[in-house]
């Protein structure tokens, strides 16, 4: 056994699942930012964003110096790779919080206004992908993240239908158009958080099975085989 | 050109001691194919099965059968034969300490009664090029004995003198474990260039070795093969949880 790698590949999980909470942490507040308008929130994921920063780096140099001095193989090595993986998309979806927050601190600035669109509800849906991917990953089990890929299409169809209704929106009362733009952009940026829970989710797959589901590929195309967790 | 090498139930013992349980395995001509696994594991007895070195043991015995090429070893097939299809190279180099460079590489032939100078210095230096040391030793062919070379010359040396007898399948047991960094790294560059023209099968207890050379990769674990496969399958997503342990080093 060799103790000083799987404290190594330890130590990695747990930054990764440290990383994965302050990325959880910053877009659940950006969106209660939004719906209640809360600037203190805002800058609290503003401030957040240089946290994101400094874990994405201790991940990838862990990562780094692991594959440098272990030369890991099979489930080690695929547990790595999506860890580096999962820990950009990590750092992409602290990105899509500060971008909903600075756009709360524009939509601050003008009248409230009743919109045709529930955000709340696009945001809880994109953030339990998030948290469901990440149990997936803290798990090490293939259909949790098989779940995550399905709730992906919920949560498209939902902005489908805000830009629809906010479109539709911005025609008939044009004097919201600037409200209505900016939350069409809050649910674009929701859509593309519930796109990295996507990603990570494929990331999982691929550690625990070795399959690349990416692209629509099936994961039943991969042997079957037993979770993995245990052994990291 | 290489030949493939096929060998079906081959069970091997030292006494009443089994060492290989029932190993079939084809190995692809031209190809470099690495045996993994503990020590112990029946990884070098199997290797020394192929060119019928595992009977100089008293009291060790084989049954199944091998192919190489359309060769059958256990089958009527004289030692001298086969060797001269089958070159070896073990962990030890073990060049002939009283002969020059030139006479290590050219004993093979010498020893089959071959006598014509003039051809006996076009395969030492064309074996000696295959080795990849002709260059540090061609001024000193004569003067210098095989054994005040370096580890790793000592190591090519021994490979010239295995391809002077123009083998067909090169057996390598752990040709590496001696050696430092810069002379393995000569001896795998080695290894990929003479695939082209030899079946190589190698040990190797170096499991970034076996990914670096060798196309397919057999995993051995108590005499029996647990798997077989590409080696990128055994290294990235093996179908066996005993190779995943082995190769991540769980155990071994």
């Amino acid at each position: 056994m060799r103790t000083r790698f799987q404290q190594q590949m330890e130590e990695l999980r747990e930054k990764l699942l440290r990383m994965g909470g302050l990325a959880e942490l910053a877009v659940d507040r950006a969106c209660q930012a939004y719906t209640e308008r809360d600037l203190t929130r805002c800058q609290l994921v503003l401030e957040n964003e240089s946290h994101i920063n400094a874990a994405e780096r201790e991940i990838d140099e862990l990562a780094f110096d692991i594959l440098a001095t272990q030369q890991p193989a099979a489930v080690d090595l695929r547990f790595i790779l999506a860890v580096t993986k999962i820990n950009a998309d990590l750092e992409r979806v602290g990105d899509q919080a500060v971008n909903i927050a600075e756009r709360v601190m524009d939509m601050i600035e003008l009248p409230a206004v009743e919109l045709p669109v529930d955000i709340a509800r696009l945001a809880t849906a994109a953030s339990a992908m998030v948290r469901r991917a990440l149990e997936s990953f803290v798990e090490g089990k293939a259909e949790l993240a098989q779940a995550v890929l399905e709730m992906d299409h919920v949560v498209d169809r939902m902005r489908d239908e805000a830009f629809i209704m906010l479109v539709r929106k911005m025609n008939e009362e044009p004097q919201v158009t600037q409200q209505a733009l900016d939350a069409l952009l809050v649910a674009r940026n929701l859509e593309r958080v519930a796109d990295h829970a996507t990603n990570i989710s494929e990331d999982v797959i691929f550690w625990v099975l070795g399959a690349d589901v990416r692209h629509h590929a099936q994961a039943a195309s991969a042997a079957p085989r037993p979770e993995r967790r245990e052994q990291i | 050109m290489g030949v493939g090498i096929t060998v079906e139930h081959l069970n091997a013992f030292y006494g009443k001691t089994q060492a290989l349980f029932d190993v079939n395995i084809t190995v692809l001509a031209n190809h470099a194919t690495a045996l993994i696994g503990p020590s112990g594991c029946g990884k070098s007895t199997f290797i020394r099965c192929l060119n019928r070195m595992h009977e100089t043991i008293p009291e060790a015995r084989v049954e199944g059968s091998v192919r190489i090429g359309d060769l059958s070893v256990y089958n009527g097939t004289s030692a001298t034969q086969l060797r001269r299809r089958v070159g070896m190279v073990f962990q030890k180099a073990n060049p002939f300490p009283t002969m020059s460079i030139y006479d290590n590489v050219a004993a093979g032939l010498k020893l089959n009664g071959f006598r014509n100078r003039k051809k006996l210095d076009e395969v030492v230096h064309k074996s000696l090029h295959s080795s990849a040391l002709w260059d540090e030793v061609k001024d000193h062919l004569h003067k210098k004995s095989g054994a005040s070379l370096s580890g790793g010359q000592q190591q090519r040396l021994c490979i010239a003198r295995a391809l002077a007898v123009q083998p067909e399948v090169l057996l390598m047991d752990e040709p590496c474990s001696a050696l430092d960094p810069i002379s393995t790294g000569k001896i795998e560059e080695l290894i990929f260039q003479l695939k082209e023209q030899y079946t190589i099968v190698i040990v190797t207890h170096n499991m970034q070795q076996a990914a670096r050379v060798a196309e397919f990769t057999g995993f051995f674990l108590l005499g029996k093969m647990i798997e077989f496969d590409k080696t990128e399958k055994i290294f990235t997503n093996p179908s066996d949880k005993r190779t995943e342990d082995y190769v991540t080093g769980r155990f071994g």
